[in-house]
């Protein structure tokens, strides 16, 4: 039963000897082992874009943000989900890196959002100019940065001026949403509980009933 | 002579099945794949995350339905084997280039087909009826659901068959969305019950099964049993969309082929790519012509029968340009119906947000990956009595929870809490984190004269092979069966006191999906009783050519709601049982 979990790479041992553990308790591991194979040996991935090694996963293509803009998205990055008593800040997790690696990929949706993020940043600076005469919006005082933030967060611009500041603002906020959410320290956070194995699946926990007002009568 | 007696084209539902049947049996069969081969043992990414994915595994023309999707070299579209549409058509073709097909990445949802759908013509006058009945099929159903393992329950609705006592596996509980779902949707007339899906919930019984579906077969029942303990049951962890290393799932490569294998009696030819059916001069099917892909050269092989299970629009592209002076409008096309009569499944979506649904404690929601439960069509009466402005039915499909995070979780946020960002911002994404619930419908289009394919005369794929041209139209039917869907999942999601997120549209065609793009699309060489209306009989057997089999979804005559996996897997091994018989016989 040993071959049905790959252990060469990817999968911990650690997981690996989970998996085990957890068909072996509900009866899996009872088969004779190797008896019939549903390997094919001789099979792999091409390694192509539309054929990559999927246990080994990476992002080939070169990443083509400065550095300016990527310490411009890093405080951005910050003040769009900060440090807080549960789970750090947004940069600290990488976030900005990941909206690089996201505007680099040779996709015409991540190519539009390039283009928006390019026109976006020269903006926010333009704005650091023209509100408070400091040449980058990072050069701004924290205070200052919440008042450009704060007329650029909405759903729709207030004004014409706006427009441009709010549709940026939004894909920043969305890319650092995905970017910090997946993370381990994301996934902990919002108390994400899965990707492992168990030996028996059941009906949700009471107290989740109870929070659904879920009653005797409402289960099948 | 050749030293096969039969040629499938094609690994996949149709072909796995077929293989599988044949050679426990005791006929060679070769198997030919246009794709690589695949080991679902070693590739599948079982427990990696989206952290480590590129995009955080966001979906790309590259990998259209996300990184760790299963499909090989494939989606939407094919390096360097395009397809085309007519004027104002945008046909979605899925295609994937590796062994198993589209086994490898499906939804696993197995719902069969029930009397009403063989007969469709005769219950409205609309379409066509098929050459066979419930009853026919209902002992394959029976055995193939045995076999590939379906989880499900019977509750003997209308049209919603039951499988034979014993036969499904046992449904897993409800998920916190479904039971709310089912509660809400009671008062709104709308069933809610367990679905069925090909998905292990628990170990087959593989010391009653085999001598079941082989009497009198040792080989049959020795290689049965092996899969059967070879498979393990589902640990109710990782998305089946990624294939199952386990084998917890069906997928042609962990289920048909590996005891088609030991056998003994197949061999598997991948990077094949078959472009035509070769005859001889009375007019049977020799073989096939194919190019292997790693080297560029053309080959033939022969056989005593051919089967085509490449997938419905691939088998009739083959067909279609099989030319020869006896068939100069290609194989098998003496009705002029191959390519013709395609049909995909109507589908549209809605997303709700629930507030009910927030700050559910945390609890693991995973399950077997799909659904545990669904909406079956419940509006026969209403249809009987001509309140609907359509004539067929659909099912609901659903899913919420609180699942791995991905690229989009927490995507425009900003349309429920009309913008922020910071500590307000981190706390709001807490809050909405598993409280979204996606209704998306699947029902039955009715085949019609424009919906169809035909050889591109202008383009040719990187093999030199002819490519498709796709041609679509919609009827009313669809188009109102479309605008009934968006006002039934806005009903569901009111009941419960939630945020409609979606457009609602009242005119379907801004809301159905693009024609293919649910992924079933069946029909191109229909079967019938009448040899001048279909291309196929009821064992899918061409009419003009004797020797060849069509036992993919080109053989569907409707498209009922129910997905057609399941019942391309029963028709196949109903068509296979048929063509042992005649191999016998010496008819072949």
């Amino acid at each position: 039963m040993t071959n049905i979990i790959a252990t060469e790479h990817g999968v911990s041992r650690r997981m690996a000897l989970k998996v085990l553990a957890v068909m072996s308790a509900s009866g899996h591991a009872q088969a004779e082992p190797g008896i019939l194979s549903l390997q094919r040996p001789d099979a792999k991935a091409t390694d192509s874009m539309t054929d990559p090694n999927l246990r080994s996963p990476t992002a080939p293509w070169p990443r083509t943000l400065s550095e300016q803009a990527l310490q411009t998205l890093s405080v951005l990055c910050d003040l769009i989900l900060p440090a807080d008593d549960t789970s750090p800040s947004a940069s600290t997790l990488g976030c900005h890196e990941f909206i690089d690696e996201w505007v680099s990929a040779p996709y015409p949706d991540q190519m539009r959002d390039n283009e928006l993020i390019l026109d976006g940043l020269v903006w926010l600076d333009k704005e650091a100019q023209r509100r408070f005469k400091q040449c980058a919006f990072t050069a701004l005082e924290v205070p200052q940065q919440h008042e450009i933030c704060g007329d650029i967060c909405a759903e729709e611009a207030d004004t014409t001026h706006l427009q441009l500041g709010t549709d940026f603002f939004a894909k920043v906020r969305n890319l650092t949403a995905a970017a910090y959410w997946t993370t381990q320290e994301g996934m902990d956070d919002l108390g994400y509980i899965g990707n492992v194995p168990l030996s028996k699946w059941t009906l949700p926990p009471k107290e989740v009933l109870a929070h659904l007002k879920l009653t005797t009568s409402d289960i099948p | 002579m050749s030293e096969y007696d039969v040629i499938v084209v094609g690994s996949g539902a149709a072909g796995g099945m077929s293989a599988y049947v044949l050679t426990c049996a005791g006929v060679k069969v070769l198997m030919l794949e246009a794709g690589r081969d695949y080991d679902p043992v070693t590739e599948t990414p079982m427990f990696e995350q989206n952290k480590d994915a590129p995009l955080r595994g966001a979906g790309t023309p590259d990998k259209p339905f996300g990184y760790y999707d299963a499909t090989v070299d494939g989606g939407w579209q094919v390096p360097g084997e395009p397809y085309s549409s007519d004027d104002g058509v945008d046909f979605l073709w899925w295609r994937s280039r590796m062994l198993g097909g589209r086994t490898n990445h499906w939804g696993r949802i197995s719902l069969r087909m029930g009397e009403y759908d063989f007969k469709p013509y005769s219950r409205d006058g609309l379409g066509a009826d098929w050459p066979l009945d419930y009853a026919d099929l209902a002992p394959y159903y029976d055995k193939t659901e045995a076999l590939v393992g379906i989880y499900g329950s019977n509750e003997g609705l209308e049209n919603t068959p039951n499988s034979s006592p014993g036969v499904l596996l046992a449904p897993p509980a409800a998920r916190a969305d479904e039971l709310l779902t089912r509660k809400y949707c009671k008062d709104l007339g709308i069933p809610v019950i367990p679905i069925h899906r090909a998905v292990l919930s628990e170990k087959q019984d593989y010391k009653r099964w085999p001598q079941l579906l082989h009497p009198n077969n040792p080989l049959g029942q020795r290689v049965t049993r092996e899969i059967m303990q070879a498979r393990a049951a589902c640990f109710w962890a990782t998305p089946c969309g990624r294939g199952c290393s386990i084998g917890a799932n069906f997928q042609s490569p962990t289920v048909l082929i590996p005891p088609a294998l030991a056998t003994g009696n197949l061999t598997i030819r991948t990077n094949a790519m078959v472009y035509e059916v070769v005859t001889n001069k009375e007019g049977n099917a020799e073989g096939v012509n194919f190019i292997d892909k790693l080297t560029g050269k053309q080959e033939t092989v022969t056989a005593r029968a051919v089967v085509l299970a490449a997938s419905g629009c691939e088998t009739a592209r083959i067909m279609l340009n099989s030319k020869s002076t006896q068939f100069p409008d290609g194989i098998a096309n003496s009705s002029g119906l191959v390519g013709k009569y395609i049909m995909d499944t109507i589908g549209t979506g809605v997303l709700g947000q629930i507030p009910m649904l927030e700050h559910t404690p945390a609890h693991n929601t995973h399950g077997a990956s799909g659904m545990h439960n669904y909406m079956p069509w419940w509006l026969y009466k209403e249809q009987a009595k001509g309140q609907l402005d359509f004539a067929r039915g659909y099912h609901i499909e659903f899913g919420g929870g609180r699942r791995a995070p991905g690229a989009g979780s927490f995507a425009n946020l900003e349309r429920l809490n009309g913008g922020n960002y910071g500590a307000q911002f981190k706390e709001d994404c807490r809050r909405y984190y598993g409280s979204f619930i996606g209704y998306s419908g699947r029902g039955e289009m009715i085949p019609n004269e424009d919906c169809y394919c035909t050889i591109d005369p202008e383009q040719k794929d990187k093999w030199g092979i002819p490519t498709l041209k796709f041609f679509w139209k919609w009827s009313d039917h669809e188009l109102n069966q479309t605008r009934h869907m968006q006002h039934t999942f806005k009903d569901i999601i009111e009941s419960m006191g939630g945020n409609v997120l979606s457009e609602i549209h009242d005119n379907g065609a801004d809301a159905i999906k693009k024609p293919g793009e649910i992924i079933h699309e069946v029909g191109g060489a229909r079967m019938g009783s009448d040899p001048q209306q279909s291309v196929l009989n009821e064992f899918c057997q061409s009419w003009d050519v004797p020797n060849l089999f069509v036992t993919d979804g080109a053989a569907f005559v409707s498209n009922a709601d129910k997905n057609p996996t399941l019942s391309i897997l029963a028709l196949a091994w109903r068509s296979s049982d048929y063509l042992i018989a005649e191999l016998l016989r010496r008819n072949l």
